[in-house]
């Protein structure tokens, strides 16, 4: 099967480990990856931060770079999430019919890791070895956004060697909501602190989820806090297998 | 209605530090939320339901005129006089003109939020009529000297000690009193009981008002409003427009739907309904003040109006992480939470509830738990862009720091060369800030970041180019 990868901008800069993890794990289990290197951003921190018309070029950007994919899968529940809920209706709002048609189009082709391994590839059991204490963190475009609900701990579970421990009040947000941790950052620094403590309560060495962005909120707090406790994706948890260790 | 000048994050930053606060706010809304997610979780109908309840809202929202004008012909019908208010400023002048005509200088009210988002109890105030709120947590507040902090549980941010010092400062001063809630009540049903039974006229809002028959309902929990609708014998209740439902049948939808999604209980205790007047029975005289105050110009946006379609049962308060952080009063607003973040903009004013909209992490729980299935984050995004237009009129707003920097990026993100170069560019520029690959200190509106957060340097090779030196060595 032949997949484009939607790395998103965020992953591309600040995290390649991810998208590194990602393109393993998929020829592992018999993908053919591609990376259309035109993409950029999806236009996800512009829209929800309220610049629509600064996000247009880039939602028409995005739907030309993929639109000929046969299917695209991404490590960023959020950035899936934008695709099929804020582009329908952007070209709604700037009545742009061909943009809708476009987008109406891409939106069944494009999945988030789990959702492409579950319902796609249909295997929990991607042969990993992770032999770790970890917590799993539901994000909320992940769980309330996507709806992936189990799958993600599916994968987990099925990894050889993991001690997967639970995350109390799992699903509270972190208190990341991209711009909304810089703009309202006392509000996102209370949800965070509880948060941590949630994790730290676990004894987990990693807290894991299938976001970066949460990860690099929760993770910023764990390493300021020297807390020795850091963040993976889930796609670099899958992407260990016995040989690597 | 008026949203302070003051911002959310001004607020919040009050709030967050007052420790009995958070942990008031952190036990009740925890509570509550276990209440809910197991009464709803008993109804396997309980979807059908929600799309029950938004498809009558939507519905009547869509012919609200035709509905309204059918529940004033019915309340008439009934025996029920129908005022039509603009705005606050008319509806108090009309229901001070209504309770003067009575002759009596004392009302004793049912817990509304309508009455609030007018301000009555201010305005009864200045031409020395003497409202007694006879809900328990608006009692408290309004003894208390404060404002509501949600829309159920307006003491909510109170606890049991606290309330028992407001008792011994004002209704049960003297009097030997414990922090017990059946002491607690004791003391405040004494008190009411007096009011009860000399006031002359009755104040409330209403949850529903049937167009077809010209029913009003109000819900509640204490009794207190059963009180009110039966005792005096003038009754004066002020609705907002959006509150009509066309049928008496559509009542059952809702019923289910709003003590499930408000209390978290099955069935809540006293559920009234009248129609008009009863020769003989409770109110002789009853009159129905139908409030625009706003909500004629939100139905204009075809996004912003599902706001409208709200039941006020305040799940959503409940369920969101910022509101059980900051509390209700650091929105500044009647509608505290995540419909007031997207009532209060549309009803007040953007310009001065434009921080109200951006409290929100768009963690999507609101939406999950709405019994009508208000898009909240939906309309948060929707208002942020409005804010946005809006800022980027005038000069002042274009120079401002963050268009530029959205503006900057959003060119960057344009064309794949400017891109990659944006992130040579970015690891260029983050040399003197990092150390051992993190950034402890970023200047400017990054500060909020890096004041309790580390973040991680840009690493030296982005997966493009891992990528593409992978092809290269194919």
């Amino acid at each position: 099967m032949r997949v484009a990868l939607f790395i998103t901008c965020f992953n591309d800069t600040l995290f390649p480990e991810t998208g590194i993890a990602m393109t393993r794990l998929l020829e592992r289990l018999g993908c053919e990856v591609t990376f259309p290197l035109d993409q950029t951003c999806c236009g996800q921190m512009h829209y929800n931060t309220g610049y629509h018309r600064e996000a247009l070029p880039l939602i028409r950007h995005f739907v030309s770079v993929f639109g000929e994919a046969e299917i695209i899968v991404s490590p960023s529940a959020s950035c899936v999430g934008m695709v099929r809920e804020q582009y329908p209706r952007a070209a709604a709002q700037f009545h742009d019919a061909a943009l809708a048609a476009a987008a109406a189009d891409l939106i069944p082709r494009v999945y988030e890791l789990s959702e492409f391994l579950a319902d796609v590839l249909q295997v929990e059991d991607v042969s990993a070895y992770f032999p770790h204490r970890v917590t799993y963190h539901p994000t909320c475009h992940s769980l309330r956004g996507l709806r992936v609900g189990d799958k993600p701990l599916r994968l987990l579970r099925a990894v050889r060697g993991i001690d997967l421990v639970e995350l109390p009040d799992a699903s509270e947000c972190c208190g990341f909501g991209g711009t909304f941790a810089v703009k309202n950052a006392e509000t996102s620094q209370a949800m965070l602190a509880d948060k941590v403590r949630s994790a730290l309560d676990t004894r987990a060495e990693i807290v894991c989820a299938a976001d970066n962005s949460c990860l690099m909120h929760i993770g910023g707090a764990l390493s300021r806090q020297r807390a020795g406790v850091r963040v993976m994706h889930l796609a670099e948890i899958l992407a260990c297998t016995e040989e690597d260790s | 209605m008026a949203a302070s000048e003051q911002t959310f994050q001004q607020s919040a930053h009050v709030a967050l530090a007052n420790t009995q606060l958070r942990r008031n706010m952190g036990k009740a809304t925890s509570t509550i939320r276990a209440k809910r997610a197991n009464v709803v979780g008993e109804l396997p109908d309980w979807e059908a339901l929600r799309e029950a309840g938004r498809a009558i809202k939507a519905q009547t929202l869509r012919h609200l005129d035709e509905y309204l004008l059918q529940l004033e012909a019915s309340v008439q019908r009934a025996g029920g006089q129908v005022h039509w208010a603009r705005d606050a400023a008319e509806a108090n002048r009309i229901i001070i003109e209504l309770i003067q005509a009575t002759g009596s200088r004392e009302v004793v009210k049912v817990k509304s939020l309508t009455t609030d988002e007018i301000r009555l109890n201010a305005a009864l105030a200045q031409v020395g009529i003497t409202a007694t709120e006879t809900d328990l947590a608006e009692l408290i507040i309004q003894l208390a000297g404060e404002s509501s902090s949600h829309i159920l549980v307006p003491a909510i941010h109170k606890n049991r000690a606290e309330i028992r010092a407001i008792f011994r400062q004002t209704i049960a001063r003297g009097q030997p009193l414990t922090d017990q809630p059946r002491d607690l009540t004791a003391a405040a049903r004494a008190h009411l009981r007096r009011k009860f039974l000399s006031a002359g006229v009755a104040i409330s809002g209403a949850n529903f008002a049937v167009a077809e028959t010209g029913t009003i309902a109000v819900v509640e929990s204490e009794g207190n409003g059963r009180m009110c609708l039966t005792l005096p014998q003038t009754l004066i209740t002020v609705m907002g427009i959006e509150k009509v439902i066309p049928t008496f049948q559509d009542l059952e939808v809702f019923l289910q739907l709003l003590p499930r999604s408000s209390t978290g209980e099955r069935m809540n205790p006293y559920t009234s309904l009248w129609t008009g007047v009863t020769p003989g029975d409770g109110p002789q005289a009853f009159h129905l003040v139908l409030l625009d105050n706003g909500r004629t110009s939100v139905l204009r946006d075809a996004v912003g109006r599902q706001a409208l379609q709200c039941i006020r049962c305040s799940a959503c308060l409940n369920i969101c992480p910022v509101y059980a952080r900051v509390g209700g009063h650091a929105y500044r607003s009647v509608y505290p939470g995540p419909i007031g973040a997207i009532l209060t903009p549309q009803l007040a004013d953007l310009e001065r509830a434009q921080t109200l909209p951006y409290a929100s992490s768009l963690c999507g729980a609101c939406y999950e738990v709405c019994p009508v299935k208000i898009n909240i984050p939906e309309v948060l995004v929707h208002l942020r862009g409005q804010i946005v237009v809006r800022q980027q009129r005038h000069l002042s707003g274009k120079l401002n720091t963050e268009h530029v920097a959205m503006r900057w990026l959003a060119r960057q993100f344009a064309t794949r060369a400017r891109y990659e170069r944006a992130q040579r560019l970015g690891r260029l520029a983050q040399g003197p800030l990092t150390r051992d690959g993190v950034i402890t200190w970023l200047p400017g509106m990054l500060k909020g970041w890096t004041a309790t957060r580390d973040l991680r340097a840009l690493p030296k090779q982005t997966f493009r180019e891992w990528w593409q030196q992978r092809e290269s060595s194919r």
